[in-house]
């Protein structure tokens, strides 16, 4: 739609201030990666409820808004078991040996035009860009 | 307070995620595929994150967080190879499901199944990271 890019402008603006709120308020870097690894990992269990309080706001906020919005809420994410099980798995194993994912990297660190949140914002485009290319115009899978 | 703070920056995240769109795979991986029907949305998401955080990361100069402490220590700016190899990683499996961390949670209670098999797939990737990390900074060390 021709109005996609005024409501990805929007929303990206309200994910700015979250980051914003999280910076300034409790002094940490908002990284969903980090957040939500933290409490897998056992790694950040001493934040235990900030971090709870911040994932009920990512999971619930959608649900109400829901109703508010009148936008599309499909995900169209692939059925393919296999091919899920296969992002899930690199997904959670490349945020955190990097540190970071598009939150993290990509907005926190762009901001602070910091030299890794750039380069690493520039590998995984390129990676994902690549495999999508592969994995959809070659082998036709997704 | 901590906690108040968390679930407010929590709801501006997966409230701006969903009305961005970038809950919708169909949009992310629009903005990857730059051989099929190319989507810039995710440009303008980006964009439109990059500049109140702008604005915030000039205010911490001079103070401290509202609830006391200090900001976080910032990495030196080195690129080594866990940033690179782990980036790489995450990209595919981002191209793979057009899904990454943030809208993975966000999307949780509306993608079914499939979303939560991501996000078990997701934590177990992460905690098998630490032995696999430890294993690519030996192979790294020969290299």
């Amino acid at each position: 739609m021709e109005t996609d890019w005024i409501w990805g402008l929007v929303g990206g603006g309200i994910i700015g201030l979250g980051g914003a709120v999280y910076l300034l308020g409790n002094g940490r870097i908002m990284g969903a990666s980090g957040i939500f690894g933290g409490l897998i990992d056992g790694s950040g269990w001493n934040t235990l409820w900030e971090r709870l309080a911040f994932l009920v706001g990512v999971i619930v906020t959608p649900l109400i808004l829901w109703p508010i919005y009148n936008v599309e809420i499909d995900t169209h994410m692939t059925t393919n078991v296999g091919v899920i099980i296969a992002a899930g798995l690199l997904v959670g194993v490349g945020t955190r040996i990097a540190n970071g994912c598009t939150s993290g990297h990509g907005v926190c660190g762009i901001s602070r035009l910091s030299l890794r949140g750039i380069v690493a914002t520039v590998f995984y485009i390129l990676a994902g860009g690549l495999t999508l290319a592969i994995f959809r115009h070659v082998l036709g899978l997704i | 307070m901590r906690i108040l703070l968390s679930l407010i920056a929590g709801s501006l995240f997966g409230g701006g995620l969903f009305i961005s769109g970038m809950t919708d795979a169909t949009k992310v991986q629009g903005w990857l595929d730059v051989f099929g029907n190319w989507d810039p949305t995710l440009a303008f998401v980006m964009g439109g994150a990059v500049i109140p955080m702008f604005f915030a990361w000039r205010l911490t100069h001079g103070r401290k967080p509202l609830v006391g402490g200090d900001f976080p220590t910032l990495p030196r700016p080195e690129l080594d190879h866990r940033l690179i190899t782990g980036s790489v990683l995450f990209g595919m499996g981002w191209g793979l499901a057009g899904l990454c961390p943030g809208p993975a949670l966000a999307s949780l209670t509306y993608n079914g199944w499939g979303g939560l098999i991501f996000l078990a797939a997701m934590s177990a990737g992460m905690l098998a990271s630490a032995p696999i990390g430890v294993q690519l900074d030996r192979m790294a060390a020969k290299a």
